[in-house]
Parts: C-alpha cells; structure tokens; sequence
C-alpha cells in the first residue's frame, strides 16, 4: 500500500516540479506508531503532519509512512528499509523514546537528517546530540520541570511521585524535582503496561501527602485516575500533558475535571498560525487536535521554511536554514537552542469541560524560555 | 490500615485470577486441553460488556452480555476448532490456541479500533466505602471479591453435587467410560468449554470496568492464570482457588512490601529498582518452587 | 534421513542463499536484510527443533535462550564502546566488539541457563513442562523489564554492528553470509547429531522411555543434554539478532517470541531439519507482503495457521515431502 502511496506522491511531485524550477523533490520518511495500544499518538503526529503540507499546497514533499507498532525492532528495520531501499533525506515521526534511542544515532551516523516529533531522550540531548538531529517537541524532562515549578507556586509541600519503572519514568521524577522545592511522601516506580493501581492507591492514601504527581503515558494514566476516582483518595493531581490529551480525556471523562496539567500548546494559546491550525485540523478530522497533531504540524512547517531557504542536498546550507527555526509555530516563540532542542513557554492547563467535550485551558506560566539540562554537555 | 487494605486488594486480585483460571483448569482437567485463547474469551466478555453497556447505558445488561457473549463464542469455537484438537498432542493445541489468539486480537482490532474503551460504574457500586474498623476500599473492588467467592461455592456445588458435576468428573476420570455409559460426551465437552468461557467474560467485563478494555488485554492475564492452574494442579477446583489466592497475594504483597524492606539496608533509588525487580519475578519463583517440590502442582493428581 | 528429505532440506537452504544473492544483485538491499533476517530466525527455530522435535520436550520457552544471547551481544558490544569492563569481580570481563569472541559467550551463558532451567523443569512432563518452561522466561522477562542497569524496558542499542575479520559486517550480503554459513553448521551439526547413537537415545526417549531405562540409558541425562544444546544454538541466535538491528529489547525474552520461534518449527514441519527456515521465510514473507496491504495481516497468518495445524500437521515441509512421493 504504501508503494502505491509514495508513488502516487510523487506523481503529483512531479507534476510541481515543473512549476516549481527544477528544486528536487525532498523524500520524508516517517516511522511511527499507527497500530496497538499507542495508536492515537502516531496518528495525530501523521495527521498534524500532512495538514501542514496540505495547507502549504507544498507537494515537493514526498512523504513515506510507515507503522513501527512501537516495536524498536520493527522501527529499525523500517528505517533500515527507508535508508537503503527508498534513500530518504529526512526521517521523523518516531514517538517514543525508546525507539528513538534505536533508531536515531545510527540514521544521523549515517548522514540522514532526523526531526523528532515527539520523543527527546535526555542521552540525545547531552553527550549523544548530534549536528543532524533536531528535536521541535521538548526535551523529555521538561514538562515534567513545569509540573514541578507548578507545584512550587500552587503551594504544595509534599509530594507524592508515581512513574512507571522504565527510562522516562526515571527522567519524569528526576525532572520533577529539579524545580519542586518540597519533600517527598513517597516515590513509587509501577510496571509498564500495568492497569491495575490498587495496591499504588493504597499506599497514597496511607502517606499523607499534599499532592501526588504521576507520570503514566496512555492506557496507564486513564486507569490510574479512574480508580483514584473511585478510590475516595482527593489528594490533588499533578501532571505532564500526556495523560491529559485530547485523545485519552473522553476516555477519562470526569475524573480528568479540573487536574492541572503542564504543556508546551494548548489549543487556545492566542496567536494566527494556532488558530488556523486548530480550524482546520478541526475541520479536515472531525476532532480537536492533541498535543501530538500540533507537535507534528511544528515539524512539518519547520521542515518546510528550511527546504525553502536551501536545498537538502546541500547538507550545511539546510542544517543552517533548520537551525534558523523561521517558521510559524503554533505554540508562538519557538527557537532552538545550542543543542538543536526547544528553547520555549510550558504552561499550566486545567481540565475542563466544553459542552460535552473534555477539554484543557491554560490557566498560567510555569517556566518561560526553558531550554533544558543537557545543553551544556552537547559537544557538535 | 495501609497492609489491610493490600490484602484486600490481593483478594481481589486473587478472585479474578480464579474465575480466569477455573475455566482453563476445567478444560485441562476434564477434555486435557490447553487452551492459550482462554485469554480471548476474556477480552471477548470485556468488549461484549463495553459494547452493550454504551449502547443501552446499562452496566447490567453489558455484564449480562459479557457472559452469554463469551459463552457463545467459546462453544462456537469449541464446535469448530477446539473438538479437533482432543486427540492431538499439546503442540498442535498450543499452536492452534496461539493463531486462534492472532485471529481473535486481530479481528477484534478490525471491530472496535485499536481505542482503549472504558466503562463507567453503577452508581450503586462507584465510590468508595468505608469498612468497620475505618478502612476506605472502591465498592467495585468489593463487588469483584464477593463475585468471585459466590463463584467458587457455586462451582463446588455444581462440581460435588449435580448430575452434571458427576458427569464432569467421571469425564476427567476415564472418559470411554463415561461415553461408554451413554452420556453425549461431545455435548458434556461442548457445555464445559461454554461454562469456562463464560467465567473468563465475566472476569473480563469485571477488570474491564475498572481498568480499561482493549486488545490483548487477555494475554497478560491468561499467563498468570497458567500459572496459578499450575500451582495449583491441573484439573482441580480447589487447586485453582487456592492458586489464585496464593498469586495475588504473593504478586500484591511482594509488589507493596519487598521495595520497602530492602530500603531498611540500601539506598532508596536502588531498594526501589531491587524491589520491583524482584517482586515481578516473584510469582514466578513460586511456581517454579512449588513444581521443584510436587511437580504435579499443590492439588494434581499424583502422576 | 532419508535422500529425498537430504534434498529438500538443501534446497530450502539453498533458496534462501538464492533469494539473498538476486536481490544484492538487482540492487535491493533490504530484501537481502529480510533474508538475513529469515537466517537468523529459522536458526533459533533449529535450535528449538532440537529439543522440540526430536526430544519431544514442548519449551514454551525458549526466547529466554534467544534474548540472553541478544543481551549478551549487546551488553559486550555496549561496553566496547564505552571502554568499560563488564565486570571486574572475581575476574574482570572486558567489553568487545569482535563476532568471534562474542558468539563464544552468548552461547556459553545462554548454554548455562537452559542447563539450569533444564535441570529444573525436566522434573516435569507434559503440560506442566511447557508451564514451567514459559515461567522461567516470563521471570528473565520480567528482571530485564525492571533491571534498569542495561536499559530495562527501553532496551538497549549499540548503533554500530560488531565486526568480523575481514568482513564488512555493515554490508547487506556480507552479514548475510555470516549468518547463513552459522545456519548451515548448526543444521549440519543437528543432522549428525541425530543420527548419533546421541540421536537414537534422545528419539527412543520420547517414544518409550521404560525401554530406553531397561537398556540403561538415563533418559534425563539425554534430554537435559539435547535441551542444553538446543539452548545454546537459540542463544547464538539471539546473538545475531541483536547485531542485526544493532538492537535488544525485553521483547525478545517475551513469551511472543517463544510462541513465534515455535511456530517457524511447526509451520516448516517439526522433526524436519530445514522446517524452520521454511517456516521462518513464510512467516516472514507473509509480514512483508501482507502488512502493507491490510493492517491486520496477522489475523490472515492466525487462518493459515489454524488451517496447517488443523489439516496439515506436518507443517509446509510435509506437506512438500508429500507431494512429492505420489
């Protein structure tokens, strides 16, 4: 299917190039997750992604999607598929972390330019950083930086810190007390995948604490609130966007009501290019877009103005016009920092409910202009 | 307070391991069938459940559907696959199990997305209660382990006391001789498949409720089933309770007290890692204990 | 053996050399690297074979030998980069990068763990066999799941494939070859040895074991050898995957895998020395082909499975085998 599809693509690519004097077509590879259990990030990536092509009527885009189904071995075979059969300049689209850790360092060793849509291993941001690998969503800490900054202000002493017992959870509760001040109730590393939070529950409600932060990406962090809600614990949440999507808040349903959350958009932050985005990715879907469509859409318009300045043949003239971030973001001020990850605002959100539809709005700032803890070991 | 309440939620952990798991120790026991698609059963009931509950708002009716959905398919499957494969040696049955799983996960994925569905609760059995002596538990968690209590003694009865249960255990006995004696024995098979199927569903739709219904949400449980009809011993309905209950207490207790021992002599990053580590080994290590010790599990026929 | 199944075995062989050299030749490299791929699988599944086959032992659990063979490979390859030495105590172990002194050591240490869970589950027989064998990979599962030291759930990557003398390790067809030329051993060692008075014993156990004791041959001291072999050759295995996608996650110690390694075997047709490279190859051809025309390519894999098991069960092998004698 997608043979067809790529070739369709580049029918219509050829067509432009006509008109367009002669630019070569760029080839985009995306490898993520459109099957299994985490789906819906992969396909709001997708999504964002092609509606910025479309809506910049930029067909000299030649766009190859596969399915990883969050398997890092699938993925690595992908790319290498990509790489060697289909000779792609850039690759994206990968959501998670770990397959990002396997796919990444060995496509940029090999001269291919990779734009991350979603994942930003802190190893990808130190010592691991590399010249052609720019991250336009967030270094993995730092939402969870935010959660701790707003815990901070909101008053909050004691803490209690979930996460599953995997790398990013790891991250997640080191990222939070970086910026929390207070003291720990307890800290608490679950099983991946794992659905039942009985026995977690049990033992937020024997250890006092103020407030509880949890990071539990998906499938996870819904079961994890619906049994808090049904628990009769009401101790506040606190948490990074990803439990609090768009795709997973009707799921949640009241249970979500009023938890604030930490993100770097929102679908009301104020400026042209979010408002247009989010009309016509409303329009062209049928739903609200997520923190991932507007995050894939980033990623497509930053590909864009680069390809614009510079052709990607020419590997320093368009790592040059990449770094100079000279696009549109929906989020607002966007610019790269020395380590080609984001420098940007991340807010506070509240979850609310519009209509019949869960929804969040940003009720403040929690750190503005953050970069992120790892830029001063990239050495490029 | 805070141990009380981890036994509870071991109780309940075990309850829902025994309706799992008594319907595959029955299909051991009497038709000496392993059947790796028990787990499909189950998401089968969950999705049965979550589909009828959205359709007419009523939790009941989608627990109502849950079993008579997991029932059907399971005498459906029994009928068309499972009844070829008595004769074979465990390798076909688990192989043939394994692409009844692929077909199942998949064709459900066709049906319902690959979406997580959720339930909402009764209001008769959301919130939490408060227990004498002040413990605060979930009522749904409550519900799941009278459910599976009235369960077990209704199996025992069916099992010690009725024409069907005598029937059943004579077919585990000698089953020529059963046939022997004019008792349809593919009906009798056809009629246990149903009734183990019909617990996974139930138990399916009960998890399902409180945790969330997807594909392959099966599997995981199906394994820790295995396990605990294997410590328990296969073919045997006590074995099977007591197996459950000794996993889920082991699995919750291990989970919630092995982190914090190992914090009394080491750091706490590192007693956490340890601790987890070895608590999601831990049932593990007890099967394999308890099969070093009688390899025929705690309640199996002596080979 | 017989000539006739000799010949089929070498031309199954032979057509994946086949396949692997056309697509190198007409420019497509990653036909080549599914080739390799099919390589790497079907030897796992010979492995298994061995123990599954003609010992008649149904390990539910074999990806354990299959990932620490992965682990092994990445964790040496990964110490090689860093300049940091696995271990320092009783002795210290450095990290390498060299195939040669890697493949010793996954098939060493795969080979240890099936000695002792050999020695463990064989207590058991039937169903409670394949139950123990499967809780001893699910308990590896886990541990690497939760052991954060190498990765725990994220897996671990060691981005350059280790190398070979005078090899170029990185080409498609080069690795290829290494890969074939270790599968072709093992099936050239698997031949022999069954047909070994080794073999005999191992094939009259699984017929009639009071038979094999009455001519004093202990049945458990065979099996646990035949199980111990069949580890070591899936730990080897697991070595190579791991260098080919440079790559290893818990998945490979899941019991997916298990499951998947014993349908190559059953697929290609159990006993038969070349059915699990069959099996591999449809298995994989089927992923390939069908994946990118329908998302749920894996319910059509389920029927064709259900419809070998069900009417076919001596697999594709057999069904060739067959054919071709009316």
């Amino acid at each position: 299917m997608h043979l067809k599809r790529s070739f369709m693509a580049g029918l219509a690519a050829s067509a432009m190039i006509a008109g367009a004097a002669g630019a070569e077509p760029v080839k985009v590879g995306m490898i993520t997750t459109l099957s299994g259990g985490g789906a819906g990030l992969g396909i709001d990536v997708r999504d964002g992604f092609q509606l910025a092509l479309k809506m910049a009527g930029a067909p000299e885009v030649e766009l190859i999607v596969e399915d990883d189904q969050q398997k890092p071995d699938i993925a690595v075979q992908i790319a290498d598929k990509m790489i060697q059969s289909d000779q792609v300049d850039v690759l994206t689209g990968i959501i998670w972390s770990n397959l990002a850790m396997a796919v990444v360092p060995a496509a940029v060793a090999q001269g291919k330019f990779y734009l991350s849509p979603n994942a930003g291993p802190s190893a990808l941001a130190g010592a691991g950083c590399d010249k052609n690998y720019f991250n336009v969503a967030w270094q993995n800490d730092n939402l969870h930086e935010a959660a701790g900054a707003y815990a901070n202000s909101a008053g909050y002493k004691n803490s209690f810190m979930l996460a599953p017992n995997y790398p990013a959870g790891t991250d997640a509760i080191a990222g939070y007390k970086r910026f929390y001040g207070g003291a720990a109730a307890g800290e608490l590393y679950t099983q991946l995948g794992q659905t039942d939070y009985a026995a977690e529950i049990a033992q937020i409600r024997a250890s006092g604490a103020d407030s509880v932060f949890f990071f539990l990406p998906g499938g996870m962090g819904i079961a994890f609130m619906k049994q808090y809600a049904e628990s009769g614990v009401g101790i506040p949440l606190i948490g990074p966007a990803f439990s609090f999507d768009q795709n997973i808040l009707q799921a949640v349903g009241d249970a979500a009501l009023g938890v604030k959350n930490t993100s770097q958009w929102n679908k009301d932050i104020d400026n042209p290019a979010n408002a247009a985005f989010v009309a016509a990715y409303t329009a062209e879907y049928g739903r609200l877009p997520s923190l991932y469509s507007s995050q894939g859409f980033d990623t497509a318009n930053l590909l864009l103005s680069a390809m614009a300045k510079a052709d990607v043949a020419d590997q320093d003239a368009f790592r040059a016009a990449l770094e100079a971030a000279d696009f549109a973001s929906v989020r607002g001020d966007f610019a790269f920092g020395p380590n080609h990850h984001p420098i940007q605002d991340i807010y506070v959100r509240e979850v609310v409910k519009e209509g019949d539809v869960y929804t969040n709005k940003i009720i403040g700032t929690a750190l503005e202009d953050r970069g992120d803890a790892y830029a001063a070991e990239c050495k490029m | 307070m805070l141990l009380a309440e981890q036994v509870l939620n071991g109780l309940q952990y075990g309850m829902m391991l025994f309706l799992m798991a008594a319907g595959l120790t029955l299909v051991f026991g009497v038709m000496g069938l392993i059947n790796l698609a028990h787990g499909s059963l189950y998401m089968a009931g969950a999705f049965a459940c979550a589909a009828v509950a959205a359709l007419t708002g009523s939790f009941w009716l989608g627990l109502a559907a849950s079993l008579a959905a997991a029932a059907a398919l399971g005498a459906l499957v029994e009928v068309v696959v499972i009844r070829r494969l008595y004769a074979r040696d465990h390798l076909d049955q688990v192989l043939a199990t394994f692409a009844l799983i692929l077909v199942f996960s998949e064709g459900t994925r066709w049906l319902f997305g690959s979406f997580p569905l959720y339930l909402s609760l009764p209001p008769v059995l959301s919130g939490a209660v408060t227990l004498p002596g002040g413990l605060v538990y979930p009522a749904f968690r409550l519900a799941i382990i009278g459910t599976g209590a009235l369960v077990a003694i209704g199996l025992f009865w069916l099992i010690g006391r009725t024409r069907l249960g005598i029937r059943i255990r004579a077919g585990e006995a000698d089953r020529e001789m059963v046939a022997a004696l004019g008792v349809d024995i593919a009906t009798l098979y056809t009629i246990v498949f149903a009734l183990g199927a019909a617990l996974a569903g139930l138990a399916g739709a009960l998890v399902g409720s409180v945790q969330s219904v997807q594909v392959g949400m099966g599997e995981p449980v199906l394994i820790l089933a295995f396990v605990t009809v294997v410590i328990g011993g296969i073919g045997s309905i006590k074995g099977a309770l007591v197996g459950a209950l000794l996993v889920g207490m082991t699995d919750t207790l291990g989970k919630a007290l092995l982190p914090a021992f190992f914090a009394r002599f080491m750091e706490a990053s590192a007693a956490t890692s340890v601790g987890s580590a070895l608590a999601s080994m831990l049932i593990y290590v007890l099967m394999a204990l308890v099969l070093v010790w009688r390899p025929t599990g705690l309640y199996g026929a002596r080979a | 053996m017989s000539r006739g199944g000799a010949l089929a075995n070498a031309l199954v062989f032979a057509a994946l050399v086949a396949v692997a050299a056309g697509a190198d030749a007409t420019g497509n490299p990653y036909i080549v690297t599914l080739a390799t791929k099919v390589a790497i699988l079907g030897l796992a599944g010979v492995g298994l074979n061995l123990a599954l086959g003609y010992g008649g032992l149904v390990s539910f659990g074999h990806a354990a030998f299959f990932g620490i063979g992965g682990y092994v490979t990445a964790i040496l390859a990964s110490h090689a980069a860093a300049g940091t030495p696995v271990i320092t105590f009783p002795f210290t172990v450095a990290g390498t990068a060299e195939m040669l002194a890697i493949w010793p050591a996954a098939i060493l240490v795969s080979g240890l763990a099936a000695l002792a869970i050999g020695a463990l589950s064989l207590r058991t027989t039937g169903v409670y066999f394949i139950m123990v064998t499967l809780a001893f990979a699910q308990m590896l599962y886990y541990f690497a799941v939760s052991w954060p030291a190498y990765g725990g759930e994220d897996g671990l990557s060691f981005y350059v494939r280790n190398s070979f003398p005078g090899a170029n390790t990185f080409a498609p067809l080069q690795f290829f070859a290494i890969c074939a030329t270790l599968l072709g051993g093992a099936m050239i060692l698997v031949a022999l040895l069954t047909q070994s008075r080794f073999g005999l014993a191992l094939r009259a156990a699984k017929e009639n074991e009071a038979r094999v004791i009455a001519v004093g041959i202990r049945p458990l001291a065979v099996r646990l050898t035949a199980f111990v072999l069949s580890g070591m050759v899936a730990g080897l295995a697991g070595a190579l995957f791991a260098d080919l996608s440079r790559f290893v996650s818990p998945a490979m110690l899941s019991w997916h895998m298990s499951g998947e390694i014993m349908v190559f075997v059953i697929l290609g047709g159990v006993g038969r020395l070349a059915g699990p490279i069959a099996g591999a190859a449809v298995f994989i051809a089927l992923e390939y082909l069908l994946g990118p025309v329908s998302d749920h390519w894996q319910a059509l894999l389920g029927l064709l499975l259900l419809v070998i098991v069900l009417f076919a069960p001596r697999g594709l092998m057999g069904l060739v085998a067959r054919r071709r004698h009316v």
